[in-house]
């Protein structure tokens, strides 16, 4: 029935429909990988990437979506990823889906066990898995328990395991989101090996840099359609701008909004603000922290991982993080005193986690409960919430942050990122705060639904607020930051204006080590 | 960077939902009606039909008036578990200690009563204050110590229940009456009688039905006036008549019954609204919903967790003294193996009313409608003379059902 695919073809998707109530989530998408290349999916959050690798891998399994798939140029019907991974496609989530109390070695054997007549046969487990790991390129012992490694290796044991399965296909869903740089680059490093090896890769991703650097072939998806293949070694040459263009269907001239500040009074100091781990006292993890900021001014804070960036935030809101905390807070120069969250807020500090999902939002609560969350005192009288009220705040929020949303009796956790990360923007403007600390505030967050934050972080700087923004992206700390901290290893290693900041500079004092190291 | 497409099957509603954040027009349910809540109907009808069923089943038995009395009575220990149960599993604890503790204090009240000769209010104000002191002693292991309450609360179940064998040996009998009058009598003929009917019972029945469709309809129209979603109007209609109906049925029986109101109904009654109110309009009540569904975001957003966590055992602490003060006079005596696995019931009625096993959700009415459910069953099954092993049998397939069907219906719902 279907034409035979050109030899070089691994996988055909064709006319693949996949309907969920009430909404079509791919509509006749088309997506054709060729053998051996690096193929790379491109679209906002939402516009259906994830769910074609679901139908691709068996997750909704065949007969719950229209269409036809050839891989190897036999039709599939998968019903579930067991037989997926049966042909030789794996899929590494974003995430990572290892048990955490397990070895390595036996998180790669998971559900594959090295075993005969279901006894386990240790020695062939682990050395299996040391030659696996050794292809991966990561130098730890396989007994080693996942939970003492980092994300990055995390993410080469997934690697090992989907090796280990003989896999020809493999999807790569975000893999370096939660990568440092240099994390980033081994990981892409070892996809280029795995080309080369014969291993065709399919990899989603956000980090247009990195697909520019990797991709030989790039499938745009806009609104659950296929838009466009590009060539990655074609004539034209395909630059961020151009794949940005196909992704919202339109030209990002500006990914930034234009702001003039208006800067005024100082109004957070932090004087010598030295933090500890808390499972490991000796460690300093923000070393004598000094930093401003004025009223009206949006600083940011630069720094590689584990530099201290969150670190620095959570000491300071409330001590949520951290042990011997030591230093001097000042706000519009009276010295405050943040023990708990709740004298952080009185003091006028607001506080947006990295993780909105985890540390920021109750996902199965609605939206005009999350907006009061941190301010019911404000909307309520002897103990009783005054409900109207409460609908009234969340219902002007939703209107000024523009969060696209029926009703705020919707539940968050149905939200897009960036309606997620409104609502979170809600939540703390609606405490009134004098600083706002936003931890990594577009992470995970469409390009189109970035520039709206932007706009609203810009109104609260001029509504003369001071903001504090981390980011791990420096083109957006330059874009949008009057000035920039560069942390390294705890200490603030440098600062520039909006005038003198590039990203080498600021990469140069982010990577500066200590003169002097040890304990 | 991130795709906030949960790869965790359990949130599986999320996965729809991230794809339709794409439209920008999602479900058309979402314009102007709310979609009907199934999951709430459907509780309500499930105990319609059960109690149709052993209306069938006892010849008639179950409505007489008498047996609709003794129904609160014999159950409100039940409801008024599992009101204090409802808040423990919302903020994402369990408490198996509470039948121990309804034994426990029931040994004291009857110490206090028979030892000591204190008058039996007294002995009541006792109880419950020592209700607040156990509450406090698990609270602060629970809250502050950070054992998990499931431990906190199985160390309790033995404690309690071994200081009630020690307090009460078997049996403490001979309580005075107006303490056995609690869960035994009622207020009968205050305003006279219209025939067979006592016309307090019909005035209180009235007046709840008045209020009823007085407070649906306010709340309808607050929500229409701020634009929010409200329910199908032929729905709402069909709930406000149906619901006054059965009220006023339930108050025509209950009038002719021996004894006119019970007094357990009325502080059932009271719990239940003071509770409603607790849960659904205070600041207190909120926080319990944000820890259970967020306890690091609970945390960031200045919510005192470990306060809340603490109250919430205390207070459950309180309302198993109330338990225990229904439960000692129903029985006329204190019994060392009194309150046997009520904890179990409550739970139970916890989760047959809805409530997330995961905690962060759940609602008052609700378990009282999971508890009523649990309520007939025991109340039409003994009717029947249903031996007591066939009614664990039955009670522990129910309770299976009612989750496994709720959950169908969540997966149906997300498409999956």
């Amino acid at each position: 029935m279907a034409p035979a695919p050109s030899p070089d073809v691994i996988l055909e998707m064709r006319d693949i429909t996949k309907t969920f109530p009430g909404v079509k989530a791919l509509s006749d998408v088309t997506f054709k990988v060729r053998r051996g290349e690096v193929h790379a999916i491109c679209g906002e959050n939402g516009a259906g990437k994830s769910t074609l690798m679901k139908v691709l891998s068996g997750v909704h399994p065949h007969g719950t979506y229209e269409g036809e798939i050839t891989f190897e140029g036999k039709p599939c019907q998968y019903k579930s990823i067991r037989d997926s991974e049966h042909d030789g496609i794996v899929i590494i989530h974003q995430e990572l889906a290892l048990s955490p109390h397990l070895s390595i070695a036996e998180n790669i054997f998971l559900g594959n066990e090295r075993a005969a007549r279901g006894i386990i046969d240790w020695n062939r487990t682990n050395s299996e898995a040391a030659k696996l790991l050794h292809r991966v390129g990561l130098r730890e012992s396989p007994d080693t328990q996942v939970l003492h490694l980092g994300v990055g290796k995390q993410q080469l044991v997934e690697i090992a395991k989907a090796m280990s399965k003989d896999v020809k296909l493999l999807i790569l869903d975000e893999p370096t989101a939660a990568l440092n740089d240099d994390d980033s680059a081994h990981l892409l490093d070892l996809i280029r090996k795995l080309r080369d090896e014969g291993i065709t890769c399919v990899i989603i991703s956000h980090k247009l840099n990195e697909i520019a650097a990797i991709a030989d072939s790039t499938t745009i998806i806009r609104d659950g359609q296929t838009i466009e293949t590009l060539d990655m070694h074609g004539a034209e040459r395909i630059t961020e701008e151009r794949i940005i263009r196909g992704m919202v269907g339109r030209s990002l001239d500006n990914r930034f909004p234009d702001h003039t500040p208006t800067v005024g009074e100082e109004i957070l100091r932090l004087e010598e603000w030295t933090v500890y781990h808390p499972q490991d006292p000796q460690r300093v993890v923000v070393d004598h922290a000094n930093l401003t900021v004025r009223a009206g001014e949006i600083v940011g804070i630069a720094g590689l991982m584990g530099a201290g960036r969150t670190e620095l935030a959570m000491s300071l809101f409330g001590r949520t993080w951290g042990t011997k905390i030591s230093g001097k807070a000042f706000i519009r120069g009276k010295e405050v005193n943040t023990r708990t969250v709740t004298e952080a807020i009185r003091a006028g500090l607001a506080y947006t986690s990295e993780d909105r999902k985890r540390f920021g939002l109750n996902l199965i609560d609605d939206i005009k409960h999350n907006t009061t969350a941190a301010a019911l005192g404000k909307i309520s009288a002897k103990g009783v919430v005054d409900q109207p009220k409460e609908y009234q705040v969340a219902e002007d929020f939703r209107r000024k942050l523009r969060t696209k949303t029926p009703t705020v009796d919707s539940i968050v956790g149905k939200l897009s990122g960036g309606n997620q990360q409104k609502v979170v923007l809600a939540k703390w403007m609606f405490t009134d705060p004098d600083v706002l600390i936003l931890d990594e505030p577009t992470r995970g967050i469409d390009v189109g639904a970035k520039y709206e934050i932007y706009t609203h972080i810009n109104a609260l700087a001029d509504a003369g607020k001071g903001v504090l923004v981390i980011s791990s992206e420096l083109p957006e700390l330059i874009g949008l930051c009057d000035r920039i901290y560069a942390l390294s290893q705890g200490r603030i290693t440098g600062e520039v204006t909006k005038a003198e900041a590039t990203q080498e500079r600021l990469m140069s004092y982010m990577t500066k080590e200590k003169e002097v190291t040890g304990r | 960077m991130t795709e906030p497409v949960p790869q965790d099957g359990a949130i599986a509603t999320a996965t729809t939902s991230t794809d339709a954040a794409l439209t920008p027009e999602p479900s058309p349910s979402a314009e102007g009606h709310k979609r009907v809540n199934v999951r709430e109907y459907g509780l309500v009808a499930a105990l319609i039909v059960i109690v149709l069923l052993f209306q069938v089943l006892t010849g008639g038995k179950l409505l007489m008036p008498d047996n609709i009395a003794s129904l609160f009575q014999q159950n409100a220990y039940v409801m008024i578990l599992a009101i204090g149960m409802v808040m423990v599993i919302i903020a994402g604890h369990i408490d198996l200690s509470v039948g121990s503790i309804v034994a426990f204090i029931g040994g004291i009240l009857a110490i206090a009563m028979i030892n000591w000769n204190l008058p039996w209010p007294l002995a009541i104000l006792l109880g419950l204050g020592v209700g607040v002191a156990v509450g406090a002693w698990q609270g602060f292991w629970v809250a502050y110590v950070g054992i998990p309450a499931f431990i906190v609360t199985l160390a309790g179940m033995l404690v309690f229940r071994g200081l009630a064998i020690l307090l009460v040996g078997e049996t403490i009998a001979g309580l005075p009456s107006g303490f056995v009058g609690i869960s035994n009598a009622g207020i009968l003929g205050l305003f006279g009688y219209s025939g067979a009917l006592d016309i307090f019972t019909l005035v209180l029945g009235i007046i709840a039905t008045v209020a009823f469709v007085f407070g649906q309809l306010r709340s309808r129209r607050s929500l229409v006036k701020h634009g929010l979603q409200t329910e199908p109007q032929p729905m709402f209609l069909a709930k406000l008549i149906g619901v006054s109906l059965l009220l006023l049925f339930f108050t025509y029986v209950l009038a002719q019954s021996a004894i006119g109101t019970p007094y357990v109904l009325l502080l059932v009654g009271a719990l239940i609204l003071a509770y409603a109110f607790l849960m659904g309009r205070t600041v207190f009540g909120r926080h319990i919903y944000a820890i259970g569904g967020n306890v690091h975001a609970a945390v960031l957003s200045g919510i005192d967790v470990k306060k809340v966590n603490f109250w919430i055992f205390v207070n459950m602490g309180v309302l198993a003294a109330v338990a225990a003060i229904v439960t000692t006079s129903r029985a006329g005596a204190a019994l060392a193996a009194a309150g046997n696995n009520y904890e179990l019931d409550a739970i139970a009625a916890c989760f047959i009313g809805g409530t997330a096993v995961t905690g962060g959700v759940g609602k008052v009415s609700g378990v009282i409608v999971g508890a009523l459910i649990m309520g007939v069953l025991n109340m039409g099954l003994s009717i029947m003379g249903t031996n007591p092993a066939h009614v664990m049998v039955i009670k522990g397939l129910v309770l299976l059902f009612a989750v496994a069907f709720d959950l169908i219906n969540k997966r149906r719902a997300s498409g999956r």
